[in-house]
């Protein structure tokens, strides 16, 4: 609260995650490389979380997918009804669908694996305190896979939501192929802007969509 | 028995720490298991009683009984083995004691029950035929000396000897099945098995129907050969009397020892879950033992060469995740998704994948692992590997390899899709890239791996690149038939 001025404000991040030596890894990390990010404090289990965030009220959270007591599924649903301007940006080391669309289901904005590059981590922090989705590729990936025609899918009961339009796919294909926003937007012959739109949009649909693999994604988890 | 065989080593242990003279006391002083507490017990015990035979030796060993060369129950070789005699000193002597009142009986019935039999890997001779006769001869001797000698002695009549005789045969028979039902055990080293299996198991050690035949025919021969004893010692009256009581007071200990005989069956059934728990733990330690415990002893090792390190490191972490959570990995349970061979396991090459993510997975294995780089890789949809997608798969790992070694980046990422007609991978870096005009012709990796494969398969080839904007190569091919992108599994995301 007492940060300096400096062009645009520094995003506020807290860290949630069991593993004290990985939090001491992406504090540093953050702290060192840049002056965008600035952690306010930390946590390592779900009620520390709990009452952390609500103490701190930071912009972004950092939230591990795996822990103790219900993982970050659990910190999401104690959180975020009280919290809603809180965003959250799921980082685990976990590559199986279930955790990814579980997470993404329960109300995070991106989800990145705790392989990334400490530069891209700051730019996914940002681009969610900014409002917008963070998907990996692999997290495209899934989407792409949750939302895919195939012959005896379950039939679509809410076009709106269950269905994604082609140029989302298309968005979706080039994130899954490793493109980066600005890479997607000029292959596309579209803007940033509008492939940011494109991405939130996938965000909401795979949140609030009925399709059958992703509520049994979620209900894997018990998230339903 | 077993009252405390640990307490009186430990005190030997710790009284021949104070005082080195009491290193010479004749009581147990071997610290080991409670076996060798029964078995130095009995032996002095059944040798005193035996009354002809001198003081043990002063260093009690166990007393085992043998496997092999055994004509019954191997007592008469292991008391032989133990005291150095020959076999055949020890069962004449053990028939004369018989002869004279029984004792020699008793002593063998004693050693049978004390004495452990020699464990499985114990090394023994055989008996010969000539020394097994021998030893039958006398046990005939035997039988016939002490049913003589009692019989002129008037101390039990003909039926009686006749009777009990009977009855003890019953119990040899029953007990050497116990012996093969131990050794039996010993053999299949006693794997995962149920309850019942294990209670059953403790009578007929999965022996099957001849052992429970065994069994039976001895109980019955006990039986009978009471029923006979008793029959001719008393009038009819007496012995439904008898009978009656018998039956009440065993009726009334069964109902008794109700509590014990649960507690002894649930403490059968925690001790296997026990074992099968430590056995997991085993497995375990000694897979992370094995992968990354020596990982990370080379991580160490070189830590100066930073693409080594990330080599190592990412090598592991695909093995780990592949056991972890491979389609036959170790947090899946079992069953799952049938056609799981890849399961991150390097050593399963000869089978191949079976699905088009396995077989993109692996190939990124293999080049993350040999040009130290990292292969971001992304499967959507899935099929059943077909002989055009092996050639896809390998086109795609030409591609790979091509970009690891000329586009300076250390990143490549992997697009696979199946979709119901077609198939298509994506190999891209954002390195160097080059161009293609000015490829010189001895260069075959492009034209020959990928594109004349892709050709010959039905595929075709797209190159989108330029010098420093990176390489895209697609290669996409149209599945024949309609069987592909067919089979959708569970584990088609989880590449």
């Amino acid at each position: 609260m007492t940060e300096p001025q400096v062009g645009r404000q520094p995003v506020r991040v807290f860290l949630v995650d069991d593993h004290a030596l990985f939090r001491a890894g992406v504090r540093t990390e953050l702290d060192s490389i840049t002056d965008e990010v600035h952690v306010v404090g930390e946590a390592g289990s779900v009620a520390e979380a709990v009452t952390g965030i609500a103490h701190h009220k930071p912009d972004v959270v950092l939230l591990d997918v795996h822990m103790p007591d219900g993982g970050g599924a659990e910190v999401l649903r104690r959180v975020r009804p009280e919290y809603p301007e809180v965003v959250f940006l799921a980082l685990s080391v976990s590559d199986a669908a279930e955790d990814v669309i579980a997470v993404i289901r329960a109300g995070a904005r991106g989800y990145v694996t705790k392989t990334i590059s400490s530069q891209e981590l700051v730019r996914a922090v940002r681009r969610v305190s900014d409002g917008d989705a963070v998907f990996s590729p692999r997290l495209a990936g899934f989407v792409l896979d949750a939302f895919s025609e195939r012959p005896g899918a379950a039939p679509i009961s809410d076009p709106e939501l269950d269905l994604l339009t082609p140029r989302e796919r298309d968005v979706l294909r080039l994130l899954a192929r490793g493109y980066a926003y600005k890479e997607i937007a000029s292959e596309l012959f579209i803007s940033v802007k509008t492939v940011e739109t494109h991405v939130s949009s996938v965000l909401r649909k795979t949140q609030l969509s009925n399709r059958y693999e992703l509520s049994r994604w979620a209900s894997d988890r018990r998230l339903v | 028995m077993k009252d405390c065989p640990g307490h009186v080593s430990m005190d030997n242990v710790s009284s021949s720490l104070e005082s080195p003279e009491a290193v010479s006391d004749p009581a147990p002083t071997s610290a080991d298991t409670g076996e060798t507490e029964i078995a130095t017990r009995s032996a002095p015990v059944s040798v005193g009683q035996s009354g002809a035979l001198a003081e043990p030796d002063t260093e009690p060993v166990k007393m085992l009984r043998r496997r092999n060369g055994r004509a019954v129950a191997g007592v008469a070789g292991g008391l032989a083995d133990h005291l150095g005699l020959s076999v055949l000193w020890v069962r004449i002597a053990l028939v004369a004691l018989a002869a004279l009142g029984g004792a020699g009986v008793l002593a063998y019935g004693l050693l049978w029950v004390f004495a452990p039999q020699q464990p499985a890997e114990a090394e023994t001779a055989t008996i010969s035929t000539r020394e097994r006769r021998q030893a039958y001869g006398l046990l005939a001797l035997g039988i016939g000396l002490t049913i003589a000698i009692s019989t002129l002695t008037g101390a039990i009549s003909g039926w009686v000897a006749a009777s009990l005789g009977v009855a003890l045969v019953g119990v040899v028979v029953v007990w050497r099945e116990a012996d093969e039902s131990q050794r039996r055990r010993w053999r299949r080293d006693l794997r995962v098995g149920d309850l019942r299996a294990g209670v059953l198991g403790a009578v007929l050690g999965g022996g099957g129907r001849t052992a429970l035949i065994r069994v039976l025919a001895g109980v019955a021969m006990v039986i009978s050969g009471i029923a006979v004893f008793v029959l001719s010692n008393a009038n009819l009256g007496d012995v439904q009397f008898a009978v009656f009581s018998v039956l009440a007071a065993l009726v009334g200990v069964a109902v008794l020892t109700v509590p014990w005989w649960l507690r002894l069956v649930r403490d059968l059934g925690e001790e296997r879950r026990a074992r099968i728990r430590t056995e997991e733990r085993a497995e375990i330690a000694a897979h992370l033992h094995d992968s990354v415990l020596q990982t990370l002893a080379l991580i160490q090792k070189q830590s100066d060469q930073p693409r080594e390190v990330q080599r190592l490191a990412r090598g592991q972490e695909r093995q780990l995740r592949g056991w972890l959570y491979g389609p036959t990995g170790y947090g899946r349970s079992s069953g799952g998704s049938g056609g799981g061979s890849g399961g991150g396991e390097p050593g399963a090459e000869h089978a191949g994948p079976s699905m088009l993510s396995e077989a993109v997975a692996k190939v990124c294995g293999e080049v993350e692992d040999s040009f130290a780089i990292q292969v971001q890789q992304v499967v959507v949809g899935d099929c059943a590997m077909t002989e055009q997608l092996t050639a896809l798969v390998q086109a795609a790992r030409e591609a790979m390899v091509n970009a690891a070694k000329h586009s300076g980046e250390n990143e490549v990422s992997v697009y696979a899709e199946a979709e119901h007609d077609r198939v298509t991978i994506f190999v891209r870096d954002r390195g160097s890239g080059f161009d293609e005009s000015t490829v010189s012709g001895d260069r075959h990796g492009l034209a020959d791996s990928i594109r004349g494969r892709m050709e010959r398969n039905g595929g075709e080839v797209r190159l989108r690149t330029a010098p420093g904007e990176g390489t895209e190569v697609q290669l996409s091919v149209v599945v024949r038939g309609s069987a592909a992108a067919a089979g959708m599994t569970e584990s088609e995301a989880r590449t």
